[in-house]
């Protein structure tokens, strides 16, 4: 039963990606800007140069050999060659993924345990000023724009209070520190970037919790619970959070996903040198084979997040077999 | 200490309803639902009063209070001659063994993430009152094979998704009688089954009562099934009781205007009805209108100028049975 259940799946998960691929040539090759005046930025290049470039990037061909020739080498783990860097896109997202993951691991981590926990509250102490505060807090970070705060994050903990560094993910040098040094360098740096991104993730985490708390703790069964006499405490941690943690399974997962492109405008602002940074940059400068590999990896990202959330589903919560 | 197991005497429950910011500057008064305006009865050892009344009459909400999951006033509330007080912590957990709620719709009164085994054994597990595992497993084999779902094991692992309605109804009897209470509220327990399924149901619930003297809190809006299974009967119409008495008596000769209303619709096996029916008209009042007088004589055809403007008493006509009704 739950053999199958994977089985589809996953199947499902590759279907998605493969249209994925097929969306993200044709994307590419609508969006304005002809490739060679972008390889050459030279108005003055002759016909023979042209042609001697296209032949090098294959653009001689016809579309269909081109489309054939983008699968083939995805498969092989070839992106494409970065107009920008002229090196492999691989070569250039490669570096940039571990400083993401590692900002909105943490970030996604704190969020998700602090806005369960308010939820919890929240939808426990209904109607109290516990309640009210969470919500309160809960809407305005929500609402609250990403960059906007950030912005004076960085104004209020680095220019005038002056407790973090700047941006970026090291101070100048480190590279040449011992191994303790440079972590916690690494560490200092980390602090506002990672609490600026919780505190943007912990009011969606915390209203979804609260609600799912809130219906669950009008079910029957909790009703019977207390009947039976179980306490409080032993009722909400049997009973009512875990069929409460269900929607937030769903809303975790696609969040995941994001962690990787989400990251752009607190990666900006804050010179963090990661995907979300790089994202910037290929965009300004119209880096389409960077963006083409940006794009495939973070849509790869969200379905693989999905399916992970899926297969989870089908472990936590048994009516989901089907 | 009497043979009433419970005791209830003057209860209320009244719900505030929630109103909006604008209504608070607006100064306006919040709205009050009283749910149970004033209701008193007993229920002796092994008998099974059934609360009759159509939905919002407050049956439902005095199971509730009688068992302090919803907060209420009264000037009396006994079991066992002992006054209810849940504050009390060890009183409270003999209460909870010995008073147990069996709800409407066993679709929602089982948690859908657990399976059957632990279900019905969570109260020994919670109370401490198992050793081993065997000894669990082997408790909880036993009430469900009691509670007619044979043979046990077959039903352990099992989520409540995989059961039918009467299973379910079932696991829910069998976990509630695990602790072996004496007194149960049972909250229309067979009105989400099949028809077919009912009397199954309910054979179990009687030979559950005969096996261990139980007492049934039976709260319905069938009247014939409350004649078909309880001692006594007591119709409930706003929060207030407006007739109480043996079950024979209220059906075949009930007093008060809106019992007649009831038990004239009501089919009886082997007679044949002569005459239109007499139905009742009107709607149910807005709970939250404050009624003076009798809360029925909105839509009572006998009634009288005295009717809206004094509440009528609890009188009692014959020994055991009660009627407010001026009329009476």
């Amino acid at each position: 039963m739950r053999k199958a259940y994977i089985i589809k799946k996953t199947i499902y998960a590759l279907i998605t990606i493969l249209i994925v691929l097929v969306f993200n040539y044709i994307l590419f090759r609508v969006l304005p800007g002809d490739p060679l005046s972008m390889l050459m930025r030279n108005p003055k290049a002759t016909p023979e140069m042209i042609e001697h470039v296209e032949a090098m990037y294959g653009l001689d061909e016809s579309w269909w050999v081109q489309f054939v020739t983008y699968f083939e080498d995805m498969f092989h783990g070839d992106l494409g060659t970065s107009f920008v860097y002229k090196e492999p896109v691989t070569a250039v997202i490669g570096p940039k993924i571990l400083p993401t993951v590692i900002l909105f691991g943490l970030a996604e981590i704190l969020a998700i345990f602090v806005g369960i926990l308010l939820g919890i509250i929240a939808a426990w102490k209904r109607g109290t000023k516990a309640d009210v505060g969470t919500l309160g807090f809960a809407l305005v970070t929500y609402s609250m724009p990403t960059f906007w705060l950030s912005m004076i994050m960085l104004s209020l903990f680095c220019v005038t209070l002056q407790i973090f560094p700047v941006g970026g993910m090291e101070s100048p040098g480190m590279a040449f520190a011992d191994m303790g040094t440079r972590f916690v360098d690494i560490l200092h740096h980390l602090i506002l970037p990672v609490i600026t991104m919780s505190i943007l993730l912990i009011g969606e985490y915390a209203l979804t919790m609260r609600n799912a708390l809130m219906d669950v703790l009008e079910e029957d069964y909790i009703t019977t619970a207390k009947a039976k006499g179980f306490s409080s405490r032993y009722v909400l941690r049997r009973h009512a959070v875990p069929n409460a943690m269900l929607p937030m399974v769903t809303i975790i997962a696609i969040n995941l996903g994001l962690v990787v492109g989400g990251a752009v405008q607190v990666e900006t602002v804050f010179s963090w040198p990661g995907l979300g940074n790089l994202m910037y940059e290929a965009l300004n400068s119209r880096d389409y084979p960077v963006l083409q590999g940006l794009f495939l990896l973070i849509t790869v990202c969200v379905i693989v997040a999905n399916y992970i959330a899926d297969i989870t589903y089908s472990y936590i919560d048994p009516r989901v077999k089907e | 200490m009497s043979d009433n197991i419970v005791e209830v005497k003057d209860l209320r429950v009244h719900f505030t309803l929630k109103s909006s910011l604008a209504q608070d500057a607006a100064g306006r008064r919040k709205k009050t639902v009283k749910a149970v305006d004033g209701i008193s009865f007993e229920i002796k050892q092994g008998e099974i009063l059934s609360l009759v009344g159509e939905s919002g009459s407050g049956k439902t909400t005095t199971g509730k209070a009688i068992l302090g999951l919803v907060p209420f006033e009264a000037e009396k509330m006994l079991f066992r001659g002992e006054r209810i007080n849940l504050k009390e912590k060890e009183y409270k957990r003999k209460f909870r063994q010995s008073a147990q709620m069996i709800y409407q719709d066993p679709y929602q009164s089982l948690n859908p993430r657990n399976q059957v085994i632990d279900i019905v054994t969570e109260p020994l597990v919670v109370n401490k009152l198992v050793e081993s595992e065997e000894e669990r497993l082997e408790l909880g084999k036993e009430a469900l094979e009691r509670a007619g779902l044979t043979p046990g094991e077959d039903f352990f692992f099992r989520y409540p998704y995989e059961l039918s309605g009467g299973q379910r109804q079932r696991v829910v009897i069998a976990s509630s009688m695990i602790m072996g209470p004496s007194f149960v509220v049972a909250d229309e327990p067979v009105s989400m089954l099949d028809a077919s399924i009912r009397t199954g149901i309910l054979k179990l619930m009687m030979d559950l009562r005969r096996e261990n003297d139980l007492a049934y809190l039976f709260i319905t809006h069938d009247l014939s099934l409350a004649w078909l299974i309880s001692d006594r009967i007591a119709i409930m119409y706003l929060g207030k009781i407006m007739e109480m008495g043996d079950s024979e008596i209220i059906i075949s000769s009930g007093k008060h205007p809106y019992t007649k209303a009831l038990t004239d619709i009501m089919p009886k096996p082997g007679i044949k009805k002569e005459g239109p029916r007499k139905v009742l008209q009107g709607e149910t009042p807005d709970p939250t209108d404050v009624i003076e007088g009798c809360k029925f004589c909105s839509r009572c055809p006998i009634k009288e100028e005295i009717c809206s403007k004094e509440e009528p008493p609890m009188k009692e006509v014959e020994p055991g049975h009660f009627v407010a009704c001026h009329k009476v």
